[in-house]
């Protein structure tokens, strides 16, 4: 019990479940854009995997972080067109379009990867972004380590959050995208253009993507390998279901999940004689409970997965 | 530039729509590999010498896409009906894993013309019980089962190295994690001696002429296409929804975990967490390419053994990471759905 009250009462715990929730804010609230505009996008796996990928590419090849983060962006918006032109123009099944998106993705990221990097004994590493500590703030006892000590990104992602609340809800921008969720014909009754709207979200939605996969190798690592996104895009996509489509309960639900990860991980040193894959295992096991208990109350937009023709119904 | 709807489809184009894809993707890979600074015809003469320039590597190629049959067949048989079973990654390892335990010591008392089948059946019934809960999941709470199917798979694969690791562990394996051996009379006999080619394949092939009769011919068969087309339309013509979800569920997560049976009596003997390079996510692509026509999904399932059995020997002489055959696969996936979209509209102004 008591290993239990040290494990919560560490400040390191806390500063992890930040670390560990920055590359699912990033990506759940990118689903989630997509989703609001009515379009599933099941390519994020890949496209965190790619944005892992380039954006460590492009710093060990001399780029600042920032341009590394941005290249990630540029890279995940260029797969969202790929997903745009398939489901919105197209009008293709948004499940296998983003599955396919998904495996083209991180093969294609495993390939560079490999082209430029030959298999060598240890993979060539990066000097990531380092933690700031916010004057004043993080000298704060207890949370000033835990929450004011993170790596610019973390900060930046969470200023996302409150950004796209804002938009989503208090703009017209945001009005139109829900619309176009909820009833693409109502919104081009309106005079507005479906089409467009939907190609903008994920586009943007899939930057936002991309970003989350390059926080792994430019921030949380410093390296890449194969594999490392490891699910986090699909847990994305639980979290999406889990915040009911509102980017501030996701910013919530990435800190919730990454808190019981982060947990876990400690558990794993303090309890001896239980295998360390049932540790491992909560955090799936926990985003399909979510889905379970929330997607009964949740709200989905209408015309998720509703492919939009004009004069077409 | 509008797109409007074919009043039918013709059937050369049906037939034109999977070769056109697989030219364009390998045209799209040729691009890699040009990139690359390899010679794109000689890379694709390799990849088809890797693939099947000698006895052995023919058999090699086929012994590739007897998993693939399998797991494409799971999907395609699902897809027709809407069920987004994108677990027979996960249901692969539970089918392998199942064989795994009753093979080693449990059963081998039995004589192999009842053990063998015997262990089909478990494998299969291994992969019915992962895909249940999925299942369950959209049934009783109507969650998308695509993620659900999707994030098993990390369980189902963790699962399998936890009992590897523990109650399963081979002790004589030097601390590695793999399971038991199979008993030797578990194993699947040869097709071809001195190759690895076990009657798996055969088994394969008769089980997709088996899934085609059912699909076309049956009542099931009909009821699952109709499930698919139109839900609503299937359930005023009197089709129970949830039964014939059960079934198509049951069909495709059995025909998985036969996969991982079939893998592990036929190839390996014993269960490591690598036993399928991801013959679960290449059966989704099998199953597209072959437009979800379950013998289609054998000639598919050839062609994506041979790019990754080709790739290997290629790589190896021009330089160029194997990822090219995955990067080559996805990409006929992508290019399948285009073509299958135009066998559908046409474009006009």
């Amino acid at each position: 019990m008591s290993t239990l009250v040290d494990i919560i009462a560490s400040a390191g715990l806390w500063a992890a479940v930040l670390r560990i929730a920055t590359p699912l804010i990033f990506g759940t609230l990118g689903a989630l854009l997509c989703e609001r505009a009515g379009v599933l996008n099941l390519g994020i796996e890949g496209i965190m995997t790619f944005g892992a990928m380039i954006g460590w590419l492009s710093v060990y090849h001399g780029a600042d972080l920032w341009t590394g983060l941005l290249i990630a962006a540029i890279a995940g918006a260029i797969f969202g067109l790929l997903h745009s032109a398939l489901t919105v123009t197209l009008g293709l099944s948004q499940h296998v379009s983003g599955l396919g998106v998904t495996l083209f993705a991180s093969s294609f990221s495993y390939y560079v990867f490999r082209l430029i990097v030959p298999v060598a004994g240890t993979p060539p590493t990066i000097t990531p972004f380092q933690p700031i500590a916010i004057p004043g703030l993080s000298t704060l006892p207890f949370i000033g380590p835990a929450l004011f000590t993170q790596t610019a990104p973390t900060y930046f992602a969470i200023l996302i959050a409150l950004v796209m609340a804002y938009l989503i809800f208090r703009t017209p921008v945001g009005l139109a995208i829900r619309m176009t969720g909820e009833n693409p014909h109502a919104a081009e009754a309106q005079g507005l253009n479906p089409m467009n709207i939907r190609y903008g979200a994920i586009i943007a939605g899939s930057a936002l993507m991309g970003m989350g996969g390059a926080f792994l190798t430019l921030s949380a690592f410093n390296s890449f390998f194969p594999t490392m996104v490891q699910g986090r895009g699909w847990i994305c996509i639980a979290l999406v279901v889990f915040s009911s489509w509102r980017p501030g309960r996701a910013l919530f639900g990435a800190l919730l999940f990454a808190f019981f990860d982060a947990f876990q991980l400690r558990l794993q040193t303090a309890v001896q004689g239980v295998p360390y894959q049932i540790f491992l295992m909560t955090p799936y096991v926990l985003s399909i409970v979510a889905l379970a208990v929330m997607s009964r109350r949740a709200r989905v937009p209408q015309a998720l997965m509703q492919p939009y023709r004009r004069g077409e119904r | 530039m509008r797109f409007e709807r074919r009043e039918h489809r013709p059937l050369y184009m049906m037939t034109l729509a999977p070769l056109l894809a697989i030219i364009a993707a390998l045209a799209l890979a040729g691009i890699l590999i040009a990139i690359a600074g390899a010679p794109v015809f000689e890379a694709y003469r390799r990849i088809l010498l890797g693939a099947f320039g000698s006895r052995l590597s023919a058999t090699e190629t086929l012994t590739r896409a007897t998993p693939l049959i399998l797991t494409g067949l799971a999907a395609a048989v699902a897809f027709r009906a809407r069920l987004w079973n994108i677990g027979a990654e996960g249901q692969f390892y539970f089918g392998a894993i199942a064989v795994a335990a009753f093979g080693s010591k449990m059963l081998a008392g039995l004589p192999s013309p009842i053990l063998i089948p015997l262990l089909m059946v478990i494998g299969a019934i291994a992969g019915m019980i992962l895909i249940l809960v999925p299942l369950w999941l959209r049934l009783r709470f109507s969650v998308d089962e695509v993620v659900t199917s999707l994030i098993l798979n990390f369980i189902a694969v963790l699962f399998v190295s936890m009992l590897i690791d523990g109650v399963l562990k081979d002790p004589t394996a030097f601390g590695w994690p793999q399971s038991q051996a199979l008993a030797d009379h578990a194993m699947l006999p040869k097709l071809i001696a001195r190759s690895r080619l076990h009657i798996g394949f055969a088994i394969a092939i008769i089980i997709a002429a088996i899934v085609y009769f059912v699909q076309s011919r049956t009542v099931f068969g009909m009821q699952s296409r109709a499930t698919g087309l139109n839900p609503s339309g299937a359930v005023f013509a009197g089709v129970r929804l949830g039964s014939t979800l059960v079934k198509v569920a049951c069909l495709s997560g059995g025909l998985a975990g036969l996969a991982g049976a079939i893998e592990v009596m036929g190839v390996k003997g014993y269960v490591t967490t690598d036993l399928s390079p991801g013959f679960g996510y290449a059966g989704i692509v099998v199953a597209m390419l072959a437009n979800l026509n379950p013998l289609g999904v054998v000639l598919a399932a050839i062609f994506t053994a041979t790019m990754f059995v080709g790739a290997d020997g290629m790589s190896r002489s021009l330089g160029i990471p194997t990822y090219i055959a995955d990067v080559t696969v996805a990409l006929s996936l992508l290019t399948m759905l285009i073509a299958l979209f135009f066998t559908q509209y046409r474009i006009r102004r």
